[in-house]
């Protein structure tokens, strides 16, 4: 051991104390897994689609035009080429001409490159309320014409536009997620959380339910408890109900980690301090045990909100989970069900991409938060 | 052992008498009861109902009475006669209609396993042994994608691709000249050209997470001293990795099975309804959306069953190959 010595000015100086919040820690070491940190930017893009549906979106998700039964997507083109081979910045997309398809004689539609149709941004639009209450009248994109064809992603059976249906199952599919864990979570905190603080035949009563739950294929159990709703429920409803069957089966994964937690901290020495001083366990639970395992609890409510997005959606493609006039990821993909609808419009595959790209971005996000909340980590 | 055993049977009892009462429960839920519906659906027909039919009925099923009562009459013509109810849409008792669907679920779901392991095991062997490598990255980002395109995302994108690149549709398990007739060669061979495509999409999931497990086990056994020791000695370098910590790494794996199961089992339902196999799970789609509850429950409690089956059978396997958890359960 080397023995040092200290110079009298450096004694005396004040030492600086660095101080970093647990929040802080938390984010210093987040940001060093760069996967989560893209995913949580994916994520946060996905929930601000979902927040400005109605601005972003086009037109109207449920307006249609049988004049233009799966119309092929347009796509956006920002640059027009003019006579003299010049660029300019043109934000447009092209029209369509219909042919016919000698082999199935049906009317078929293919984009046409000569018919110019210009986008304006920030387009005024008929007035509409974002999120239900905030009042507005432009759009972030339009055209012209209100008869002009505008399907960026193309169309569906009655001719609506893909892109805007795919906002507005956005918000239902991701808002579903969330109300769904958030659900879930307080099933499990409260029920984890007793058997894991009182333990004894409440303990093991509750891990054998949990454990039989799990066991369980949980697909036959949605599909069964959906199938039961009544027919005549409004679209509100049948989405709490819903929400409430995914979390019927979604709280026993939250149980268990919460369970655990409460297990391992119920023995450390703050614990025993504070019931000592006379706490009550109420007092104990919120204020002392709680609050040190909140960001684990996180961690583990983010990687739950996949498999709420995808029981959801599963559920509403087998056409038991939300009904028509809602439109979310699953009702969209059920329209894509059989082989002569895919043969004629592989666009409407496109929700599943978002499904993918949004379960891989929570999941990394999840990891990468899982690791920054382990106190013990590197 | 044999306490072993004895102990997860009766726990298997006990987990099998929950399924049949969450399965009874499914039954009740909608509302009205099955009766009523069967009577209006016939008067609807056309068809004149007879009352004392309508009695007998009402005295088998015991509607009207408690949950406990009906629940009693239906659990025991189930385990005492094997009736499991009437189908009121196809007319007939559920018995007829479930065994051969419930044969080719179990068929799907275990070919499925079966290709899992045979593609899990070579590829996290080798990821693990030649780690960092391209084959490894390969292999991991692989895997996150079979974690997260949902299976039947992928049944339908596979669906998609074979007819637009070879003209056909995938789907069913067998062409119509062999649907009825008996196991032959050629019904096999037809049953495996067609079978490929299922049991592909309901095994990648699982694979990737096999892939991961076997990895991460593997890399835990490969620095331990007695790889070092064997290598010492000489062993050729194949046999060092698979005589040794390959067979120690393989014991959780056999355990995963068992969560594995329920998950397979539900997939296979939803990738059977968009492949339109003749499994359980598009008859099962179907009796709900017709409210055919007895019909519903039955394939329910059948494919918790086979779930809590295949679960033991995982939980034996192990505590066969681990003697740890044979001596670890007194």
């Amino acid at each position: 051991m080397a023995v040092e010595t200290i110079s009298p000015a450096e004694a005396a100086a004040p030492r600086k104390i660095r101080r970093e919040s647990q929040l802080a820690l938390m984010w210093r070491r987040f940001r060093q897994h760069q996967l989560a940190v893209v995913s949580l930017w994916l994520v946060i893009t996905f929930y601000l689609i979902a927040a400005l549906a109605e601005f972003l979106a086009p037109t109207d998700p449920s307006a249609y035009s049988a004049r233009f039964t799966y119309a092929p997507p347009q796509g956006l083109h920002l640059f027009l080429q003019n006579e003299d081979g010049g660029w300019s910045f043109q934000p447009h997309v092209n029209g369509y001409k219909s042919e016919v398809d000698p082999q199935a004689m049906r009317r078929t539609f293919v984009v046409d490159p000569e018919v110019v149709i210009p986008v304006r941004f920030f387009a005024p639009s008929e007035p509409y309320q974002l999120a239900g209450f905030i009042p507005m009248s432009v759009k972030l994109m339009g055209v012209e014409g209100p008869r002009d064809p505008f399907y960026i992603l193309g169309a569906d059976r009655l001719g609506r536009d893909l892109l805007s249906r795919l906002i507005h199952g956005t918000r239902i599919s991701l808002s579903i997620g969330l109300a769904g864990v958030t659900l879930s979570l307080l099933f499990g905190i409260i029920i984890g959380g007793f058997a894991g603080f009182y333990g004894g035949w409440f303990d093991s009563a509750v891990m054998r339910i949990v454990e039989f739950i799990r066991s369980m294929p949980t697909i036959p159990l949605w599909l069964g408890l959906a199938a039961a709703l009544p027919k005549d429920w409004t679209a509100l409803q049948t989405y709490f109900a819903i929400t409430i069957i995914l979390s019927l089966i979604g709280w026993t994964e939250l149980a268990r980690v919460v369970r655990g937690r409460f297990l391992s901290l119920r023995t450390e020495d703050f614990v025993t301090a504070a019931q000592l001083d006379g706490a009550s366990d109420w007092r104990i639970i919120t204020r002392h045990m709680v609050p040190s395992f909140t960001s684990h609890i996180i961690a583990a409510a983010t990687l739950a909100i996949p498999g709420m997005i995808l029981a959801e959606t599963a559920l509403s493609f087998l056409g038991l989970g939300l009904q028509a006039p809602i439109v979310s990821w699953g009702t969209l993909l059920q329209e894509a069900q059989n082989i002569r609808t895919l043969a004629t419009a592989p666009w409407l595959l496109a929700p599943g991409i978002c499904v993918v790209v949004i379960i891989l971005a929570l999941n990394f996000f999840g990891d990468g938060l899982r690791d920054a909340a382990d106190p013990h980590g590197r | 052992m044999l306490r072993f055993i004895i102990n997860r049977l009766i726990a298997m009892v006990l987990t099998l008498w929950a399924v049949s009462v969450v399965a009874f429960a499914i039954i009740q839920l909608p509302p009205g009861d099955y009766l009523t519906t069967y009577v209006a659906t016939l008067n609807s027909n056309g068809d004149r109902v007879d009352p004392s039919t309508i009695e007998a009925l009402r005295q088998q099923y015991g509607f009207g009475e408690p949950f406990l009562v009906q629940y009693w009459k239906w659990i025991s013509g189930i385990v005492g006669r094997g009736d499991f109810g009437q189908s009121f849409e196809w007319k007939a008792p559920v018995t007829t209609l479930i065994w051969g669907r419930l044969g080719n679920s179990i068929l799907i779901e275990g070919l499925a396993v079966f290709a899992m392991w045979t593609i899990a095991l070579p590829i996290g062997i080798y990821a693990a042994v030649r780690k960092y490598s391209l084959g490894d990255y390969l292999a991991t980002i692989g895997g996150f994608i079979g974690l997260a395109v949902p299976n039947f995302l992928m049944a339908l994108v596979l669906m998609y691709l074979s007819f637009v690149w070879f003209g056909t549709t995938i789907g069913g398990l067998f062409s119509p000249e062999f649907e009825n007739a008996h196991w032959s060669l050629p019904r096999i061979w037809d049953f495996l050209s067609r079978a490929w495509a299922p049991v592909l999409v309901l095994a990648t999931a699982g694979t990737a997470e096999l892939i991961r497990i076997l990895r991460a086990n593997l890399l835990d056994e490969l620095k331990k001293p007695y790889v070092t020791t064997a290598r010492a000695k000489g062993l050729p370098e194949w046999k060092v990795i698979l005589k040794y910590p390959v067979r120690v790494a393989l014991n959780p794996l056999v355990s995963t099975i068992g969560w594995l199961l329920p998950t397979l089992v539900s997939s296979s339902v939803i990738v059977s309804v968009v492949l339109n196999l003749p499994t359980a799970g598009p008859l099962l789609l179907r009796s709900l959306t017709s409210q055919d509850m007895y019909l519903a429950g039955a394939l329910i409690m059948l494919l918790g069953v086979l779930t809590v089956i295949g679960t033991l059978v995982s939980d034996l396997l192990l505590a066969w190959i681990d003697p740890r958890i044979r001596y670890g359960s007194k």
